[in-house]
């Protein structure tokens, strides 16, 4: 047994806060390209859009992190999950790249806004649909002889992975309304908070079915979740998901600003944590372990030494850019 | 439609599609995020209103440019290990770092201060907005320093040892950051970036000059621009030569290549101006050449001995006709560079600046000479160090994925339709921002054509005095 936080077990967590990160902030401004179509042209899709232009390059960012630091510190894994996940992550930068563009393109082009609008849709669409499948594919494992992918180009399309697929579209729109409900005041709250209450009762369930599908894809992972002792601790998670699903129903139908958006946040990080449950130490499940993957320590020691005092200053500068454009976004800003 | 070539031929175009779209981005807003400083700092300095309207003309255009930038280069950062898994498997312990360094110390750098640089100034004041423009034109340089390292590592690479599964695995840091090739690299990347971003800069002050001589906007950006070329593109020749040496010492086959020297010359060997190359033959046919001045260049002796691809296993060549050609097209363009500049000296100095009208329309035709300039650059260099990833030591028909050909075909063919719509009608706005002549209060990137305003969140009450921001300047 290896100590418990040696080099690799530490970036598989700097990793996952990379991608937690990602969530985190992207998720909410995928969530508005994902609800945009709800909104009516005019104010209302201008106030959504102002709400995240000044901040969503950055907050893409992070899942550069996350890609980059994959290749690094696991360059195994990268190497065999990316070729097995080929479809959807090209489809991914893809849908990326149209609804990036659309931030600027709107602006410049009032003539087309509504082509520039449609982009922005259906690359959040795209883009939330292919990283809800790449995990789903992840999860139900991939086909891997000697150190490289082995399976077809497309493996990734299965029922589980579908669902995985339309359950992340449900948690980043919920993303989207709540924050929109804690940035926006009068219509475009409303509009949002009549959006977000479906919305919660929807992730609540896809989070329940995916997370009863999940212990039954592999023996590893309902051995993880329900061998005892470990049991009383992995039961927690599910309890927490279900407090916070209570909660965020509550402050939903109290009107809360704040709260919608945290809880939500709050059933991601538990999501995450369950999806840690399952395949940790696995990185990919049932074939190559983080210790297997891990870059040799001359590697790993030295971006650590970057990442821990670069990633505290990126967060406070990160921070100070969200605390520049704080406030609400409203129809005063039009004139 | 892509049914006659093999997975690795299409992963390989589909790189060097993605990449030379994705370098157009960067290799105008590492220049343009400088620009914008200098233009900045002037205003501040000085505050004459001019340096405004222009930081302010050139900061929509960099808006547009840096998106595109961003999100092209969100694909490359996946498509190491999309389609060159066993060369990210295998390298990924060296390069991988070198890149993450990059996203840490540049990326979030840049994409945290871009949204205060664009939409900021009425929140922070001038000053603090300097600060911002600053932070992301540092940022874009810092980018450029880590990943020309990983490039350069790739061309020359030193300090690592090879492990049991075959990956390379670093052994001392340093000496792979600052790899034989990469400070020539890093050079003369900079001076190529500074260089297109004065070409745009210059052509379009030149369009304006010719409709409106005394447009005072127009005189100030062309006169920058001239300026700077003038100064650099001397510079940069000098730069392409060491690097040129550099090369020679460490990867000589990319050297035959770019020469044609598909024959040894144990007594000089000859410059070949211009030719048509025969792979097969293994001779260029009809060449234009001097004899012993390139023996004179590289050698700095006109009787050197050189050698030859025929010294070399056939093997290892590169395919010649594409090193052998882009290396003259951006050999060509350079000299036009130097000719540009060196006119635009001597209209300076004889105070015609502003009226000499050929000067304008030889500017102008130049405006897109860097790009072009800087893609044949990096084709001869890729293409040079071929058939290599790491050059010498990992062949790239062994760095691919294990993906089938109409995987790749697919995505190929997505891209290149998505990236002609996409970087097309970007293309287009930009150059619509481009023909509007820059004017006293000049509007930023936080006001949309029509009028609205692009600010996200509102303080509650102002958090700078108003005095003292950029509205009340104007």
């Amino acid at each position: 047994m290896p100590p418990f936080l040696d080099l690799p077990t530490l970036w598989a967590f700097i990793i996952a806060f990379a991608v937690f990160a990602y969530v985190v902030m992207d998720g909410f401004d995928l969530g508005i390209g994902l609800l945009f179509p709800f909104f009516r042209p005019g104010p209302e899709r201008d106030s959504a859009m102002n709400s995240v232009a000044p901040v969503w390059d950055g907050n893409e960012t992070w899942l550069v992190l996350g890609g980059g630091g994959l290749m690094a510190a696991f360059p195994l894994a990268y190497a065999i999950i990316l070729p097995a996940l080929y479809a959807p992550l090209i489809a991914m930068v893809l849908a990326l790249v149209l609804r990036g563009v659309a931030f600027e393109f709107r602006w410049r082009d009032p003539a087309h806004r509504r082509y520039w609008d449609l982009a922005f849709t259906t690359g959040s669409m795209v883009a939330t649909l292919a990283q809800g499948i790449t995990l789903g594919a992840l999860l139900q494992g991939i086909v891997v002889e000697g150190r490289s992918y082995a399976g077809g180009w497309w493996d990734w399309l299965t029922p589980f992975s579908l669902l995985v697929g339309a359950s992340l579209v449900v948690g980043y729109a919920l993303l989207g309304a709540t924050w929109l409900i804690m940035k926006s005041e009068g219509p475009l709250q409303e509009h949002s908070y009549r959006l977000a209450r479906p919305l919660a009762i929807g992730l609540i369930l896809c989070i329940g079915s995916v997370s009863a599908v999940t212990p039954l894809l592999s023996g590893a992972y309902y051995t993880r979740w329900f061998a005892w002792p470990q049991v009383l601790f992995t039961a927690q998670v599910p309890l927490l998901v279900c407090i916070c699903a209570a909660l965020l129903l509550l402050a939903l139908s109290r009107g809360r600003e704040r709260w919608p958006f945290l809880l939500t946040l709050g059933l991601f990080a538990l999501s995450l944590l369950g999806l840690g449950v399952s395949i940790f130490p696995d990185v990919v499940p049932n074939a190559v372990t983080i210790h297997q993957a891990a870059a040799p320590p001359s590697s790993l020691l030295f971006m650590l030494v970057g990442a821990s005092v670069l990633i505290p200053i990126i967060l406070a500068y990160t921070g100070y850019s969200y605390w520049v454009f704080r406030g609400k976004t409203g129809h005063e800003g039009y004139h | 439609m892509f049914d006659q070539y093999d997975a690795l031929l299409l992963a390989r175009f589909q790189f060097a599609f993605t990449v030379s779209f994705h370098f157009i981005f960067p290799a105008f807003s590492i220049g343009l995020a400088s620009y914008l400083a200098v233009l900045e700092g002037l205003w501040l300095w000085t505050k004459h209103e001019v340096y405004l309207n222009l930081f302010k003309y050139w900061l929509k255009i960099f808006a547009l440019a840096f998106a595109m930038g961003v999100v092209s280069g969100i694909v490359m950062s996946y498509q190491f290990g999309t389609n060159w898994s066993v060369f990210s498997d295998k390298v990924g312990p060296v390069i991988g770092p070198l890149m993450a360094y990059e996203v840490m110390t540049a990326f979030f750098l840049e994409a945290g201060f871009l949204g205060v640089m664009l939409f900021g100034m009425t929140r922070v004041g001038p000053r603090l907005h300097f600060v911002a423009t600053l932070a992301v034109a540092t940022g874009t340089f810092i980018s450029a320093f880590w990943i020309l390292s990983a490039n350069s590592w790739m061309q020359t690479p030193v300090g690592y040892a090879v492990n049991a599964a075959g990956q390379f695995v670093p052994e001392n840091w340093l000496t792979i950051i600052f790899n034989p090739s990469f400070p020539y690299r890093l050079v003369h990347t900079v001076f190529a970036a500074y260089l297109t971003t004065a070409l745009v800069v210059g052509g379009v002050g030149a369009w304006h000059l010719l409709r409106e001589r005394s447009n005072p906007g127009a005189r100030v950006m062309f006169s920058m621009a001239m300026g700077m070329i003038a100064l650099v593109a001397p510079l940069q020749i000098l730069a392409g030569d060491m690097h040129g040496l550099n090369t020679l010492e460490h990867q000589p086959t990319k050297v035959m290549a770019m020469e044609g020297h598909f024959e040894s010359h144990p007594e000089g060997a000859p410059l070949i101006l211009f030719g048509i190359p025969d792979q097969q033959a293994g001779t260029v046919r009809d060449a234009i050449s001097i004899p012993k001045v390139s023996s004179l260049i590289l050698r700095h002796e006109l009787n050197a001995p050189m050698k030859g691809l025929d010294t070399i296993d056939r093997a290892n060549w590169p395919y010649v006709p594409v090193v052998f050609w882009s290396f003259r097209i951006m050999v060509g363009l350079g000299m036009l560079m130097l000719a540009l500049g060196t006119l635009s000296l001597l209209a300076r100095f004889r105070g015609g600046l502003y009226t000499w009208r050929p000067l304008h329309w030889f500017a102008l035709a130049m405006a897109p000479a860097g790009f072009v300039a800087v893609i044949a650059g990096w084709v001869t260099t890729e293409a040079g160090r071929q058939p290599f990833t790491v050059y010498g030591l990992l062949r790239t028909a062994a760095s691919a994925s294990p993906l089938e050909a109409p995987a790749v075909a697919a995505s190929l063919l997505a891209f290149i339709v998505v990236y002609f719509i996409v970087f097309g009608a970007g293309t287009g706005y930009i150059l619509k921002l481009m023909r509007h002549a820059p004017h006293s209060g000049e509007s930023g990137p936080e006001a949309g054509p029509d009028g609205l305003i692009r600010t996200a969140g509102i303080t509650p009450a102002p958090a700078v005095n108003p005095a003292r921001t950029l509205g009340a300047e104007v």
